[in-house]
């Protein structure tokens, strides 16, 4: 952790794939093995370069999947019409390498020291970021209250779902599912909503701290809800991605 | 699709020597004060452009030209950045 805060040259590294794990049809996991990584906060980012044998070369940015002091991981959704996605969810193997720097970022991060309670919430694979706080949370043994809830689409496109099901009292997971129900469903269903944010988000009283990943508009929708329940600005965390 | 500052944290990182993310900006046409992770970013096409979420003023062109870096960083008032510790 003290590593990440020291002023460094940000310099392009060869990672090697140490393991791929398949999250759902379309979201793979790739951990890698970055013998010098200098530690990490949770909620940081990293960028991937690949170079095609002609000299193109695209680069990327992923969060960071797991906690400080496990194996780097970044988990990534494949987008049909992308460029790198498509090969880092189908090609890449273990053993593959390939360039990456980081860690990035020190406004969407969280620590055991910037206290809560925590509401998080994902658009659906802006989940990635928000999962390697709650796992940096309990590998801490912060006992700091979070609520984590969870847009996708439908159930089988919730990444991690068996981790996130694990944490049951401990941090309180909630999804929405805004396509498709499995029958009996009595989670929540459609858009992020005031409704919903009456159920799970912590009165602005208690100083909550809120961190929102997932698409723009997503974010921009869920964020304006919170200030609109008088959360301050400065406590609203935002992370935005788009398609790549 | 515009973006937010956490996505160029690692060009401002190259760039700066520095994390740059909650480095807080001052807008030169409104005024508003933000860490640079919650500006607008608009990442495709032949820049970096990063604009101001109150009022969409542009605060930073960052181009590169013949393998240099290019900033332009004159809608910015003031940059507070965070010495690093450590």
């Amino acid at each position: 952790m003290a590593g990440t805060a020291v002023r460094r040259r940000l310099s392009w590294v060869v990672a090697t794939v140490a393991t791929v794990t398949d999250e759902t049809d379309s979201v793979r996991t790739i951990a890698l093995d970055l013998p010098d990584w200098p530690g990490h906060q949770a909620g940081q980012h990293l960028d991937v370069r690949l170079t095609a044998e002609d000299g193109y070369s695209a680069e990327r940015s992923y969060s960071i999947a797991s906690a400080d002091g496990e194996p780097v991981a970044i988990t990534v959704e494949r987008l049909d019409d992308g460029e790198v996605s498509p090969y880092l969810t189908q090609e890449l193997r273990p053993g593959d390498q390939m360039e990456v720097r980081g860690p990035i970022g020190s406004w969407f991060t969280w620590g055991p020291h910037d206290g809560g309670p925590l509401l998080l919430i994902a658009g659906g694979s802006g989940v990635v970021p928000l999962r390697a706080i709650l796992r940096h949370r309990q590998r801490s043994g912060s006992n700091v209250p979070a609520r984590l809830l969870y847009s996708s689409r439908s159930l089988e496109d919730v990444i991690y779902r068996e981790e996130l099901d694990q944490y049951r009292g401990n941090a309180e997971v909630r999804y929405t599912l805004t396509r498709r129900q499995p029958p009996r469903w009595d989670g929540f269903a459609g858009r992020v909503d005031d409704a919903m944010l009456d159920r799970i988000a912590w009165p602005a009283s208690q100083r909550p701290l809120a961190f929102i990943c997932g698409p723009t508009r997503f974010v921009e929708a869920v964020a304006e809800l919170l200030v609109a329940r008088h959360y301050p600005e400065s406590r609203v965390k935002t992370e935005r991605f788009g398609g790549a | 699709m515009a973006l937010d500052g956490n996505a160029i944290g690692g060009l401002l990182l190259e760039i700066f020597a520095a994390e740059m993310t909650s480095a807080e900006a001052t807008c030169a046409a409104c005024g508003a004060v933000r860490p640079v992770a919650e500006t607008t970013v608009y990442h495709r096409g032949p820049g970096t452009v990063v604009r101001c979420r109150s009022c969409t003023s542009v605060l930073m062109v960052i181009s590169r030209v013949r393998g240099l870096n290019c900033v332009d960083l004159s809608g910015i008032e003031v940059l507070r950045v965070r010495p690093a510790s450590g």
